[in-house]
């Protein structure tokens, strides 16, 4: 048993989106030999289910949700070491490939979808910017992701999203990988169209999104 | 006479404007700007400029912007298709065009937003130029009936066609520079009768923070050579790819707009740049960036104080909304807008038809907002001074039944003094019950109706072809052997 203020301290630490703390905290936890897992699942998540509540009834603004996330992840990225020395794994809600497509260099909307499924327990490989649709599957078939999520702010470069379903279907490996549409000109018709399997209009929505199809 | 008094607005002192100015000089020299063009970056070298290979990091010192703001020119002329009216952009000259690049059109029957066609692009091209407060055209939607590729250089072709008005385009490839400086040849004649007479403004918009893309800092080289003058559109989102104070923004803006003046003037010294913008007050709970909030109004009007110190002519998106629909946000927002930006003395203004975040274009709306243009315009104007004595001989021969509607005082001066809208309402309740009471949009809708009834001037048939031959050519190149047919022609 953990307890029950320190899992409060980290709970908190989340919500404030005080990385430094959460850090602290986490190697605490580590020197201390508790249970990681135990640890993630009931000190930290639920620090960032706060914030994403807090988001949606409208009481956080981005800088807030962003920098929640951000300490998530920071907390994350130090356990890993550990449960791997352990040959533990955290536990994951599924790998997703993520990138703003070739010829787009926009990548504010994305690293914020990045961010926040990251923190949301998603294992996430994020490729960046101005991403080939070739790299982005071979990326998904080598990491045997579960997502592919692709950004695009421009409308020249939305219509390379169709392009990359077309090449999942040539290559027989559409529906192999659920695909996720997101960016400015992007809506839920032309993701249905194209046939991806959704798209999400913000950061928080996609992590939803996400969520609900890795249950499926 | 007394002259009128040109009215004004400034959000900035003077040392607030030098501070920025120096912390935007710190910042081009210590930090300096990503430059992702070879040719750019190989003017900077040649410049003296330190560059940082790996990122190509171009670091500028104050001496080189100092020499770019030495050879800029601080007024810019620019001439209608026939090469005949002539328009100053600098000073305190304010000038309206549509904004610019919608990727969707507000259809007014069913309110909602669909794809433009060229149908529809030719539609905004023609009552860009019947609108009488808006003096450029813009190539303001993009259609989706051609392949993307050949966007830029297509809206290009139709603007030219069906408008006498000067052009604010841009390009969406290196490419794309080719085919549209041919087609602007093709209409004056020569290279050099375009240098003398420049028919259009190319956009150009760094990405923030401090970065040139390949594309557009080619837009800036190939511009200057060619005599066109190129408009800075730096375009900070506060707080998310800039500073989220207003003055930090300013800082970023005024760096990302030096360096690529900085472009123009070590591609040809003297080349005609506009500094200007499209910069918002990112929102922190939508993640939208809102062209009709006040604080992105401040940050166009302040960055224009900016220019105007540095004596360059300015540009602004100002005068546009976030709405969806023509509603009174929408109404609101450009109201606003607009007249802020005369008030602060922007010399191009876009703005006018753009709704929700500078994506769709709305014909109705563009009418409406001419009208709003029309009232800035007589705002700026200010109040004259008429006569010697103003009002005291009017007085002489006053009876309790004098009245001025038959004075020839009136006859004289009341078209000057005021102007009449077209589409405002300003009918008595009944006659606008009458009319079957309609919404402005509705008047818009009956006003475009209107224009595109009259017959469609045509160009000489040889400039045509010779349009025709340069758009067809970029076309084969890029894998379409025939333009979409016109119907309305």
């Amino acid at each position: 048993m953990i307890e029950k203020n320190r899992l409060s301290q980290m709970k908190q630490a989340i919500v404030k989106g005080d990385k430094e703390k959460a850090q602290k905290l986490a190697r605490q936890a580590v020197e201390d030999d508790l249970n990681l897992n135990d640890v993630i699942e009931e000190g930290f998540v639920p620090g960032i289910q706060e914030a994403g509540n807090l988001w949606e009834k409208g009481e956080y603004f981005l800088p807030e949700l962003i920098t929640s996330a951000e300490s998530m992840k920071a907390v994350m990225s130090l356990f890993q070491p550990e449960l791997e020395k352990k040959n533990l794994k955290a536990k994951s809600l599924g790998t997703v490939i993520i990138g703003t497509i070739e010829g787009d260099i926009h990548d504010i909307g994305k690293n914020l979808v990045a961010s926040l499924l990251s923190a949301n327990g998603f294992d996430v490989k994020d490729l960046g910017a101005d991403v080939k649709i070739s790299e982005f599957i071979q990326k998904a078939e080598n990491e045997e992701a579960d997502f592919i999520c692709v950004s695009s702010l421009l409308t020249t470069t939305m219509l390379k999203q169709k392009d990359m379903i077309k090449m999942l279907k040539s290559k027989n490996l559409y529906g192999k990988f659920k695909v996720l549409v997101g960016g400015a000109p992007v809506n839920k018709k032309w993701a249905q169209d194209i046939g991806a399997d959704g798209y999400a209009e913000n950061a928080m929505s996609a992590a939803k999104l996400a969520k609900t199809l890795a249950q499926k | 006479m007394i002259k009128a008094l040109r009215p004004k607005y400034e959000l900035l002192s003077e040392s607030f404007i030098k501070k920025i100015l120096n912390e935007c000089f710190e910042l081009l020299e210590k930090y300096g700007v990503f430059v992702e063009n070879q040719e750019a970056v190989k003017l900077f070298k040649q410049a003296g400029a330190e560059v940082h290979e790996p990122e190509q990091r171009v670091f500028i010192k104050p001496e080189l912007v100092d020499r770019a703001l030495s050879t800029a020119p601080s007024t810019i002329e620019l001439y209608d298709r026939p090469g005949e009216q002539k328009f100053i952009i600098g000073g305190d000259q304010v000038h309206f065009d549509p904004g610019s690049a919608a990727v969707s059109i507000l259809d007014h029957e069913t309110n909602s937003q669909r794809k433009p066609t060229s149908e529809d692009l030719v539609k905004f091209v023609r009552i860009t130029d019947s609108m009488e407060h808006i003096d450029f055209q813009s190539t303001g939607v993009i259609s989706s009936d051609v392949p993307e590729i050949i966007g830029d250089s297509y809206r290009l072709y139709i603007g030219l066609q069906y408008s006498r008005k000067p052009v604010v385009t841009g390009t969406f490839r290196v490419e794309g520079f080719q085919p549209m400086h041919d087609m602007l040849v093709a209409v004056r004649g020569s290279k050099e009768k375009l240098k003398e007479k420049p028919l259009a403004i190319l956009d150009a918009c760094p990405s923030p923070p401090l970065k040139w893309s390949n594309l557009t800092a080619q837009s800036l080289i190939d511009s200057a050579r060619a005599g066109i003058p190129s408009e800075l559109i730096s375009m900070g989102m506060t707080g998310a790819t800039s500073p989220v104070t207003l003055a930090g923004t300013l800082v970023q803006h005024t760096a990302e707009n030096l360096a690529g003046l900085v472009i123009c003037q070590l591609a040809c010294a003297g080349s005609p740049v506009i500094f200007g913008g499209s910069p918002s007050s990112f929102d922190m709970r939508k993640g939208t960036t809102p062209m009709g909030a006040v604080e992105t109004m401040m940050i166009d009007s302040a960055y224009t104080q900016i220019a105007k110190h540095l004596n360059l002519p300015a540009h602004a998106y100002m005068g546009l909304s976030d709405s969806k629909i023509n509603d009174n946000q929408a109404g609101l927002e450009s109201g606003m807008g607009a007249v802020l930006a005369a008030l602060a003395g922007v010399n191009v203004i876009s703005g006018p038809g753009m709704l929700d975040f500078e994506s769709c274009q709305s014909l109705e709306k563009l009418v409406i907002d001419n009208e709003i243009c029309g009232m800035a315009l007589r705002l700026i104007k200010g109040i004259s001074q008429r006569d010697e004595t103003l009002a005291l001989n009017l007085f002489e021969d006053i009876t309790p039944e004098t009245q001025f509607l038959s004075k020839p005082h009136t006859r004289k001066w009341y078209r000057q003094e005021h102007i009449f809208p077209e589409i405002i309402d300003r009918d008595t309740h009944d006659e606008w019950e009458g009319k079957g009471k309609k919404s402005i949009a509705d008047r818009a809708a009956c006003r475009i109706e209107n224009i595109l009834k009259q017959p469609v001037e045509l160009i000489d048939s040889e400039l045509q072809k010779d349009l025709k031959k340069v758009m067809m050519a970029d076309a084969k190149r890029n894998g379409l052997s025939s333009l979409p047919k016109i119907k309305s022609l």
